[in-house]
């Protein structure tokens, strides 16, 4: 009896999604009750100390959100299996320009962005006669937008929060492609994009439904694979700073008082792509210390928006001068969501 | 002889996509070349909107995702 052959057992595929799904609920419930054992009783630290608060905080949030992540990576992975880019594009393609922007940056939000795809998706787009703002309207909220992100706000500040911050993206990523669009800067793609012929492919073949659960929990994998690090670094450093760091200290560098707060953390906000997972725990624990919510959400929106591992990638299809527009006017509208914000919020 | 090409700009789901293209091919015990497309206009003559994609004999078999081996070997023997 070797590996191979113990493989070709199978459990069938309906057993082992119901054992999975009871296991993941089964830790999501035992998990406060557990992280307040581990935190008050195995450890003894005293409830409502610097020390306790931030390790309870800390052995709390960490499982609560690499949960979360777990599950809803997975649904979401799975139920976007169906959504087809070359469905997509076709329905982009033959639009007004107000509604071909708008349904853009909505698709954007179900789509997956890496931006390994960034070239052909823009390529492709382009040769179907999808207008460039509104292409550019997609690129926008395609990694802006995204799940992880999405669940990491969700599961550390509430649904209000990660709904702002979806509507906020979405009204960035609206009015970049409408700017964009307006401006007619067609001749900054690279010459050779005009050139390609580009065919339209239909896969072969269709991915069963254990294929599509397949495909899903391989990319999760991946994915917490990748930002579980930074989820528990950043969720270290969030409750060191719960416990720790003086509320006015942060009042006085990031607060509504210093004017140059939000421009400044979307220049910090960059070139942290790769640490979206890292810096949401972070900025939750500024913002319980009196960091505004517009500059809280400026910074995580440049974080998650503009990375400069894309603008690389990107250059390959536009001239300098269009990725500059580009970086300008999705930097002008993150930090003008940001001010709006504040306002409000003050 | 069968053809199979990765489309792929080389990063990591483009790799995976070729190692699982190499044991799909061990597993359906055929012949078969396998070849990468690496730059943008021959990527995009497949009119594939996502990498990595997947050619076997002139024909885009998947996109956007990656196949595992045993996915593929049951193409190869189609």
């Amino acid at each position: 009896m070797t590996a191979s052959t113990l493989r070709r057992v199978r459990v069938p595929l309906p057993l082992s999604v119901a054992a999975a799904v009871v296991a993941w609920l089964v830790a999501w419930f035992a998990n406060l009750p557990l992280a307040n054992w581990l935190a008050f009783d195995v450890l003894r630290l005293e409830a409502g100390s610097h020390l306790g608060e931030a390790v309870a905080f800390f052995l709390l949030d960490t499982p609560k959100v690499l949960l979360l992540l777990l599950g809803v990576v997975t649904v979401v992975s799975f139920l976007r299996s169906f959504v087809e880019p070359e469905r997509v594009r076709r329905a982009l393609a033959g639009r007004g320009t107000l509604p071909g922007t708008v349904a853009a940056a909505s698709f954007g939000i179900i789509t997956p962005f890496c931006s390994c795809s960034a070239v052909p998706l823009f390529i492709g787009f382009v040769e179907a006669g999808v207008p460039l703002g509104v292409t550019f309207a997609f690129l926008v909220s395609s990694p802006m937008v995204n799940e992880v992100a999405i669940v990491l706000l969700w599961g550390l500040f509430g649904p209000g929060i990660a709904l702002a911050y979806m509507a906020a993206g979405l009204a960035v990523a609206i009015t970049s492609g409408l700017v964009i669009g307006r401006l007619g800067l067609e001749r900054y793609v690279e010459d050779y994009v005009w050139t390609i012929r580009a065919g339209s492919a239909m896969p072969t073949f269709r991915p069963t439904l254990a294929d599509r659960l397949h495909d899903a929990w391989r990319s999760t994998a991946d994915i917490l694979g990748r930002v579980w690090p930074w989820v528990v670094g950043g969720i270290a450093v969030g409750a060191f700073i719960h416990g720790f760091v003086p509320t006015d200290l942060v009042v006085s560098i990031g607060g509504s008082g210093n004017p140059l707060a939000v421009p400044a953390l979307v220049a910090i906000g960059v070139p942290l792509y790769s640490n979206a997972a890292g810096t949401i725990p972070i900025v939750e624990a500024l913002l319980g210390k009196g960091l505004p919510l517009g500059s809280a959400l400026a910074f995580m929106m440049a974080v998650t928006a503009l990375s400069v591992p894309e603008l690389v990638i990107l250059r390959r299809v536009m001239k300098p001068r269009l990725l500059a527009v580009f970086v300008a006017v999705v930097a002008s509208g993150i930090i003008a969501i940001g001010y709006l914000f504040n306002a409000v919020a003050a | 002889m069968t053809n199979i090409q990765v489309l792929g700009h080389g990063c990591e789901n483009c790799k995976r996509l070729e190692a699982n293209a190499r044991e799909a091919v061990a597993k359906a015990g055929i012949e078969a070349q396998i070849t990468k497309v690496t730059d943008d206009p021959g990527i995009m003559a497949f009119g594939i909107l996502s990498t990595p994609g997947l050619v076997i004999d002139g024909k885009v078999a998947s996109y956007g995702r990656v196949p595992s081996a045993d996915e593929i070997a049951r193409w190869l023997k189609a």
